[in-house]
């Protein structure tokens, strides 16, 4: 065999040895365990936390406004659509407080003018329906048709 | 009787072609399965096959979900990284498009046309499709991207490089790269939710329930009986992603 | 709003029509525009040293080793650009751990360190091994040490283990051709695989990648040739250069007719896409594409190479085209890249606008960096023509 070769092939082989050696370190445990990822990050991904309680979850609370809101035409929307992300707060509600959206602007989100909305969905001129008052002034917002006024 | 023959060989040719291409690409088993791709996917039909359906003629904009997805997730608020977001489509009479989504219309949508130039308007909300031949997961170079064995595609944030290749991939626009965490990010389909037998949060502050989550395995379940009852199409099937995303109401217009 | 975000604002504020949110941000900049770049550059020097060897071609002989070593100075480079655009650089090694076989981009690390360690480095060792070898028992100091470190213990200079250097190298060579254009092709296919992005999915991207790392990477040589033998104060070797040049010249003509074909194909079929690409050329595209690229890299040394191959002016007029030519192809190819990967990005996916990409000058995706990856390579050059002198080498063959 040609020296060359005779230096360069062990030199090969050691460098690919090495390279198992460092592979054997260095791939993450429970890789390719089901497909080519981590498997554990499965896990991980499910235990992150959960900021949204869901629909059920302020009922137990407030069952005087859970029962408007069911009777009402508001009856589709979560609690939560409105109040944002309560879980933190079912779980200490003397600390942790929602938002209360009154601005005009929250109830136009869903109900100001435009042609894009589906025909179903009740629109209004934001700037024409009685435009110097909050909407929660003269509707209740769990119960839209209970006016105030 | 040829063509018995023709189909005998032909059937007995594709099982034992199913037979041998257990480790071939999954997507080969069922080819002819048009609309509901994912549905027969030979996965074990007892496990859930999440997917996700969005009826567009029910959706009315309010950007609920586009925020509530933020706030689940703790996505950054900045106008540029979105999981789940909001666009609106005007049609005007002369044929052209205009599409909106001003920071994702959690902000609210305006009216930006007058009404007689308008020809047809919608909102159509997006996420990421989920699909089952993801082109993202095929990208990824180091399997920090993958599906899950119920068909959610995730993100392995402690294993990912931020090549960004994934980014380029998706034909959707679903993916972003997290200024703080500087790896790639998307929609997890509330996966941490979803396996606690929770909804999705999107779904969850939907007021006019045009968003449906549900299991495609399961053939009494919501999803799949929105399916039925309705003309679903996914995005860009033309690239054959194997979106589990079903819109009904769709329009041509929608990319 | 937090400086962080504040480039942010103002490509927001340049969006035209609809672009999907997430589209604001631009991924890949100037530093993956330099990755095809200089692998281009790579691929092209091997090919050009390849042809002397394998086809023989006598009159490339001065620029042989050239070749070599300007292909090893940018390839050492090749991957720099690269990382330090990663998210997380200090992962990169993942990609050679667990390798995900369906990635197109998977499998670079592997491809790149066959090329580096397999074909270059063995072949440049093998070249130079006994001048190594000659200078190792000449030289001391430093660089005597350095040389007796680079034989690796193969001192043996009988004419049987010189004649197997040659045989070897040979054979390494003959390797090479594949797996330069592997090398190239493959980015090419980084790029021509992307489903999701009409501009880059071609069958062809590979192939033009190619050709145009030929073209780039004989360009260089080209140029490198006549810097160094003017800084040497020798005399240029007037053959060599004019059959450089019309190589240069045939694979231009190549790479122009691919890119033709390509685009051709592109208007002819004119599909979902058309709309929004041809916006694209005509409008942020149009000075880097039809000026830059096709103008001035393409066209203005296409016609001048093809005049001086019916019509021969004196020395120093070919040597002042060669020499503006070289620069010009250079400057075409790198906006050939940069009209890829950026204009790539500059339409939406949703094909109903377009974002807009500001160069910046500090941070890892700045000009700075990019300036300091594309010069390190000249220097390394420099270093290298100190170490293994190519004309010191062809004095001694010759005496
Ligand atoms: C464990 C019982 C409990 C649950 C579950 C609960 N709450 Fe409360 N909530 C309270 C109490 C107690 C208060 C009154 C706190 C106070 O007045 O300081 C309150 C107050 C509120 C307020 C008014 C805060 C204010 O500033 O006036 C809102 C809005 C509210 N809850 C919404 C919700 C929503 C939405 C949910 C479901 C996600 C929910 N709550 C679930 C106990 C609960
Ligand atoms: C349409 C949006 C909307 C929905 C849906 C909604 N709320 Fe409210 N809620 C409001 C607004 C706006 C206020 C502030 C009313 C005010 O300040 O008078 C409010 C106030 C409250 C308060 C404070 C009580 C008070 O009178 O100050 C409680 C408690 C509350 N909501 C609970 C709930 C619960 C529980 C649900 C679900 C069953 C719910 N809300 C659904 C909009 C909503
Ligand atoms: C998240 C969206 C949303 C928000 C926010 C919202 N609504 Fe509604 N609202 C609806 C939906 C959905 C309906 C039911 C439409 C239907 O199916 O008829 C409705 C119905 C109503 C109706 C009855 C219309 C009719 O003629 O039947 C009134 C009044 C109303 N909302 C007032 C309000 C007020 C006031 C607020 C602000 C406190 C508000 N809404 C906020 C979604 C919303
Ligand atoms: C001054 C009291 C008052 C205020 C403030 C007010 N509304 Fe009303 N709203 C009414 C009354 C009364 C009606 C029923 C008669 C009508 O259609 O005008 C009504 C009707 C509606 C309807 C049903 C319209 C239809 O065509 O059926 C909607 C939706 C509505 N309001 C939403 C809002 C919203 C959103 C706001 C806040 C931006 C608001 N309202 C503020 C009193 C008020």
């Amino acid at each position: 065999m040609p020296p060359q070769l005779k230096t360069l092939i062990p030199l090969f082989g050691a460098f690919i040895v090495l390279f198992l050696i460092a592979r054997h370190f260095l791939v993450p445990v429970s890789f390719g365990e089901l497909g080519h990822y981590r498997f554990n990050s499965i896990a991980e991904n499910k235990e992150k936390a959960m900021n949204y309680a869901g629909k059920d979850a302020c009922a137990d609370c407030h069952d005087d406004k859970a029962a408007q809101l069911k009777s009402d035409v508001h009856s589709g929307l979560s609690c939560e659509t409105c109040h944002g992300p309560g879980q933190a707060h079912t779980e200490n509600p003397e600390t942790v407080k929602l938002n209360k959206p009154d601005q005009r602007s929250f109830c136009g989100n869903c109900h100001s003018m435009n042609a894009s909305r589906p025909k179903f969905m009740v629109q209004i001129e934001l700037k024409e329906h009685n435009p110097d008052k909050k909407c929660i002034e003269c509707h209740n917002p769990h119960q839209p048709w209970q006016l105030k006024e | 009787m040829a063509t018995k023959g023709i189909e005998e060989s032909r059937r007995n040719f594709i099982r034992k072609a199913a037979a041998a291409g257990g480790l071939l690409a999954t997507g080969l088993l069922n080819p002819f399965n048009a609309i509901l791709y994912a549905v027969e996917k030979p996965t074990d039909p007892t496990k859930h096959w999440w997917g996700f359906g969005i009826d567009i003629e029910k959706c009315i904009g309010c950007g609920r979900c586009a925020n509530a997805c933020k706030e689940e997730n703790n996505v950054p608020r900045e106008p540029f990284y979105f999981r789940n977001w909001v666009e609106q489509y005007t049609i005007k009479n002369d044929g052209s498009v205009k599409v909106e989504s001003p920071n994702g219309g959690i902000d609210g949508f305006v009216q930006t046309v007058p009404k007689e130039d308008i020809f047809k308007a919608f909102f159509v909300p997006k996420m990421c499709n989920h699909c089952y031949k993801s082109p993202c997961v095929q990208a990824c170079p180091v399997g920090a991207t993958y599906e899950t064995p119920d068909g959610v595609v995730l993100v392995d944030e402690t294993y990912c490089i931020g090549c960004r290749y994934c980014v380029q991939a998706c034909p959707y626009g679903c993916r972003y790269i997290h200024p703080e965490k500087n790896t790639v990010d998307k929609c997890t389909l509330c996966y941490h939710r979803i396996s606690k037998g929770k909804t999705t949060a999107c779904v969850e502050v939907c007021p006019t329930q045009a968003r449906i989550f549900g299991d495609l395995n399961d053939k009494n379940g919501e999803l799949v009986k929105f399916l039925k009852e309705h003309t679903c199409l996914v995005l860009k099937p033309h690239l054959n992603t194997g979106s589990k995303l079903y819109y009904n109401g769709l329009n041509g217009e929608v990319r | 709003m937090e400086p962080q975000y504040q480039h942010l604002y103002e490509m927001l504020s340049q969006v035209r029509g609809f672009i999907y949110p997430n589209e604001v941000d631009l991924q890949w900049g100037l530093l993956i525009v330099l990755y095809p770049y200089i692998t281009g550059l790579v691929a092209g020097a091997f090919i050009l040293a390849s042809l002397e060897r394998v086809f023989n071609v006598k009159v490339l002989k001065p620029t042989y080793q050239l070749a070599l070593l300007t292909a090893l100075a940018f390839l050492l480079v090749a991957t720099m650009p690269l990382v330090s655009h990663l998210g997380h650089p200090f992962r990169a090694y993942e990609i050679l751990m667990t390798p995900h076989s369906t990635s197109a981009m998977a499998i670079f690390g592997f491809v790149y360190l066959w090329y580096l360690m397999v074909v270059l480095l063995l072949e440049i060792w093998l070249d130079y091994r006994r001048d190594i070898v000659i200078w190792s028992q000449q030289t001391t100091g430093f660089k005597g040490r350095l040389y007796k470190i680079l034989t690796l213990g193969v001192k043996d200079l009988s004419p049987r283990t010189v004649r197997w250097d040659d045989k070897i190298g040979y054979f390494i060579t003959v390797v090479g051709i594949p797996s330069a254009f592997l090398l190239h092709g493959y980015v090419g296919f980084i790029f021509g695989s992307v489903k999701a992005n009409p501009w880059w999915s071609t069958v062809l991207m590979p192939v033009i990648f190619l050709f145009s790392a030929m073209v780039s990477g004989i360009a260089l040589v080209l140029f490198i040739y006549m810097v160094v033998t003017w800084f040497r104060r020798q005399k240029i070797d007037m053959a060599a250069l004019d059959s450089i040049a019309k190589f240069l010249f045939y694979i231009l003509i190549l790479d122009f007719t691919l890119e033709g074909l390509d685009q051709i194909h592109r208007i002819y079929e004119a599909e979902e896409s058309f709309e929004i690409l041809s916006l694209l050329v005509h409008g942020p595209l149009f000075l880097t594409l039809f000026i830059f690229q096709i103008l001035l890299g393409t066209l203005i040394p296409l016609i001048s190479l093809g005049i001086l191959q019916l019509y021969k002016p004196k020395e120093l007029t070919r040597r002042i085209i060669y020499f503006s030519c070289s620069l010009l192809v250079l400057f075409g190819i790198f906006f050939m890249r940069w009209n890829v990967v950026i204009g790539g990005q500059l339409f939406s996916k949703s094909f109903y606008g377009f974002t807009d990409y500001k160069l910046r000058l500090a941070g890892s995706e700045g000009l700075l960096w990019a300036l300091v990856w594309v010069i390190l390579p000249f220097l390394i050059l420099g270093f290298l023509l100190w170490l293994l002198p190519p004309w010191k080498k062809l004095e001694e063959s010759t005496s």
